[in-house]
């Protein structure tokens, strides 16, 4: 089938490049480019086919089968999946094309695109699975490739903590997948989604003890433990408190994969995940709570920490926790359509942001302070225009793909029941925040003096055309997917019998207009602080020191981690090696061979060379058998 | 009258001993040798007596072989000595030891 070329273009992309760049160097991109654009045409092919209503299935091969475990490998494409392939295969087209200009004579460039051809391949495998089981390879596998992406500087001490972390991270969240994927296969003896889903009605009311192995009775719903166990990989993966620790750090590596990995695709796993198991999470009103509340919770933690943070990349990362706040909220609330449409919109606009903060940091010779910027609009007006693009669809400005994503989103949120109301009220003064962060941002960068290191100054251009081309098309993008109709499109997948009227009502449209006056005034906000009365932000910092130095140092969950389970670990590791890794392990192998050597020089002195100690051992030696026939 | 069997052995094992003694503690080499001939002998003496209390010519017999082989040790015992002797100027045992470690 045609559509298996999707995924597998990639792959042969990082094949060629993995084994072969070494030769191929700087010609890497003639390879990685064509092989991701092509399966961008197949995608979007794929769209246009699954759109007329069929649902395309490739399976590909039985990949194990043992006794009662049978996992196939195969590709599935329905309406969720083919958004999701539009949107993974456009930004990773864009960010290919991007790196050309970005990563530009880096001696990593071979190895760059082979990772990212790696990554692009496994997130349309993860996308496109059929089973649980392949959704969580590839889902593994993205993380690895994120981890390897992260420390593509690896001989930057930074890059590869952040890479580790980000790893070690995600690996908490997992486990709590793993375990929730093997629940599903004892549950239901598959892991196949056309297995699972129509079985899972019919378990709906299953119970599970887990004291049982102690003794204890304690039932717990199935679905909520499968439930909150998968959402516990989501967790990790699409950084949700309280593991969105990684997603900032994980800025280290080069923008393009931050534009690509770390806002629109991979950290959209876990939003994706849900919605791709709701038939499972509609059967679990707690796991659907949790859900909703982690999401809302990280919503707000995100956009507070965003307001004050000074690196460029790190105030769009935490607005990227932000986001995917938002996304998860609405997937647990039961709005799985709006969090895949915001997750869509956001996919475009952020990846636009960060290849725009991209363009600035090359611009500014690596520079990624936001005090040391300042008046660039007019010298990168191609950077500049697409950002405040970005930026707007960011804040929720009326006509932008985010204003449309973002209003669906908090009206279904509304229209959820009392939870979501107050989450919708949370998620609308998140708006504020955002549209006041995302503009402080465009006039702190692009607005004003120019803070910039003198020597730089006169060298600042716009990048090579292998950056703004892309800019602008994103920029196009930010602004056309709120025009696709996409949660009608994905409406079918989600419903559960007619249980969404699309009717709003007055309700909706107050939440519409309150969502869109808070994105104005987010924006005059930051217009009437950092543009008329530059000296207010400082005051705003000692009149609120605490909240400041918080949201500054991210309201210390790092640190409280650090002293939780770090320095512990570390401790009783460093114990560990000092105690009994050399003292006991090393000592009882040292001391065997001390042991050995001292036997053997006592039993030398036995040999002394001597016949006649050696005749008197003999004589001996008859004595005492002798002596042993008589007597024994 | 006869002399009992236990009064040959009593004299085969002091003449035994007597060698055994004389190996393990005598420097000289050929005292030692002339030690492992007195320890031969005693063995000869218990052959020969037992030879006759059990009237069987079998342990006489095995008295010539061990004195036949007593001599061709003897003879080779010699030319080690005189070996060693050249090599070392010298036939105290305790000089010869390069046999170990």
């Amino acid at each position: 089938m045609l559509y298996t070329l999707i995924p597998f273009l990639p792959l042969v992309a990082f094949l060629v490049l993995g084994l072969g760049g070494s030769r191929i160097k700087d010609r890497a991109h003639l390879v990685a480019v064509p092989a991701v654009l092509l399966s961008c045409l197949l995608s979007i092919g794929a769209f246009i086919e699954v759109a007329s209503g069929s649902v395309i299935s490739v399976p590909l091969y039985a990949w194990l089968t043992s006794g009662t475990l049978d996992v196939r490998i195969g590709l599935y494409i329905d309406r969720l999946t083919a958004v999701m392939l539009l949107l993974v295969t456009i930004v990773s087209s864009l960010v290919h094309v991007y790196t050309i200009g970005y990563m530009h004579g880096e001696p990593g460039y071979a190895r760059f695109f082979s990772y990212i051809a790696l990554f692009t391949f496994s997130m349309l495998m993860l996308v496109l699975a059929d089973n649980l089981l392949q959704l969580f390879i590839f889902w593994e596998a993205v993380g690895l490739c994120s981890y390897l992406l992260i420390g593509h500087w690896y001989e930057r001490a930074s890059a590869c903590a952040a890479a580790t972390k980000a790893f070690l991270v995600n690996r908490v969240g997992d486990f709590g997948f793993l375990l929730g994927l093997l629940l599903v296969w004892y549950s239901f003896g598959s892991l196949n989604y056309h297995d699972i889903f129509p079985a899972a009605h019919e378990a709906a009311n299953q119970t599970i003890n887990l004291l049982r192995p102690l003794g204890g009775i304690w039932e717990v719903s199935l679905f909520t433990l499968i439930g909150l166990l998968l959402f516990a990989g989501a967790i990790g993966k699409s950084a949700q408190v309280p593991l969105h620790i990684w997603l900032p750090d994980a800025m280290e590596g080069p923008t393009p994969i931050s534009a690509l990995i770390h806002a629109a695709t991979m950290v959209t796993a876990g939003v994706f995940m849900v919605a791709r198991l709701a038939p499972l999470y509609n059967l679990s009103p707690v796991a659907m709570q949790v859900i909703a509340l982690v999401g809302a919770a990280t919503m707000v933690a995100g956009a507070t920490i965003a307001l004050t943070q000074t690196d460029i990349k790190r105030v769009v990362a935490y607005s990227t926790v932000s986001q995917l706040g938002y996304m998860v909220m609405a997937c647990g609330l039961g709005a799985y359509a709006s969090g895949m449409y915001h997750l869509l919109t956001h996919g475009a606009f952020k990846a636009l942001l960060f290849l725009g903060c991209g363009s600035v940091i090359v611009a500014l010779h690596h520079e990624q302070d936001i005090r040391r910027m300042g008046g660039l609009k007019d010298k990168l007006p191609v950077t500049y225009w697409t950002f405040v693009v970005g930026s707007l669809a960011l804040a929720g400005f009326p006509l932008t793909a985010g204003f449309f994503s973002k209003d669906d989103l908090l009206v279904a949120a509304w229209m959820s029941g009392p939870l979501g109301q107050v989450l919708a009220l949370l998620g609308l003064l998140t708006a504020l925040m955002t549209a006041f962060y995302s503009f402080r941002l465009v006039f702190v960068t692009f607005w004003g003096p120019s803070h910039v290191d003198p020597h730089h100054v006169e060298h600042i251009h716009e990048p090579s055309r292998t950056i703004t081309v892309p800019l602008i098309i994103l920029a196009a993008l930010s602004i056309l997917t709120g025009y696709l109709g996409i949660p009608s499109f994905l409406e079918p997948v989600f419903s559960t019998g007619g249980e969404h009227s699309g009717e709003h009502g007055a309700a909706g449209l107050g939440i519409m207009i309150a969502a869109t006056v808070m994105g104005l005034a987010g924006i005059a906000g930051a217009y009437y602080v950092y543009v008329l009365n530059p000296h207010l932000p400082d005051r705003f910092a000692q009149q609120w020191e605490s909240l400041y130095q918080g949201s500054l140092n991210k309201w210390y969950v790092d640190e409280a981690y650090d002293r939780a389970f770090v320095k512990p670990t570390l401790t009783a590791a460093t114990e560990l090696w000092k105690r009994v890794d050399i003292e006991v392990i090393d000592g009882a192998v040292n001391g065997v061979a001390r042991g050995v050597a001292w036997g053997g020089w006592l039993l030398r002195l036995v040999q002394s060379g001597q016949t006649q100690h050696y005749a008197l051992a003999m004589a001996g030696g008859i004595v005492v058998i002798v002596t042993m026939f008589m007597f024994f | 009258m006869t002399i009992p069997i236990s009064y040959y052995l009593i004299l085969s094992a002091i003449v035994f001993l007597t060698g055994i003694v004389g190996v393990l503690i005598r420097r000289n080499i050929i005292a030692i040798l002339l030690s492992i001939e007195l320890m031969l002998n005693a063995t000869n003496i218990n052959f020969v007596a037992f030879s006759e209390y059990f009237q069987d010519l079998g342990g006489q017999v095995f008295v010539f072989f061990a004195l036949t082989v007593a001599a061709a040790e003897v003879a080779i015992g010699l030319a080690i000595i005189i070996a060693l002797h050249r090599a070392k100027d010298s036939i105290n045992i305790e000089e010869f030891n390069l046999l170990k470690w």
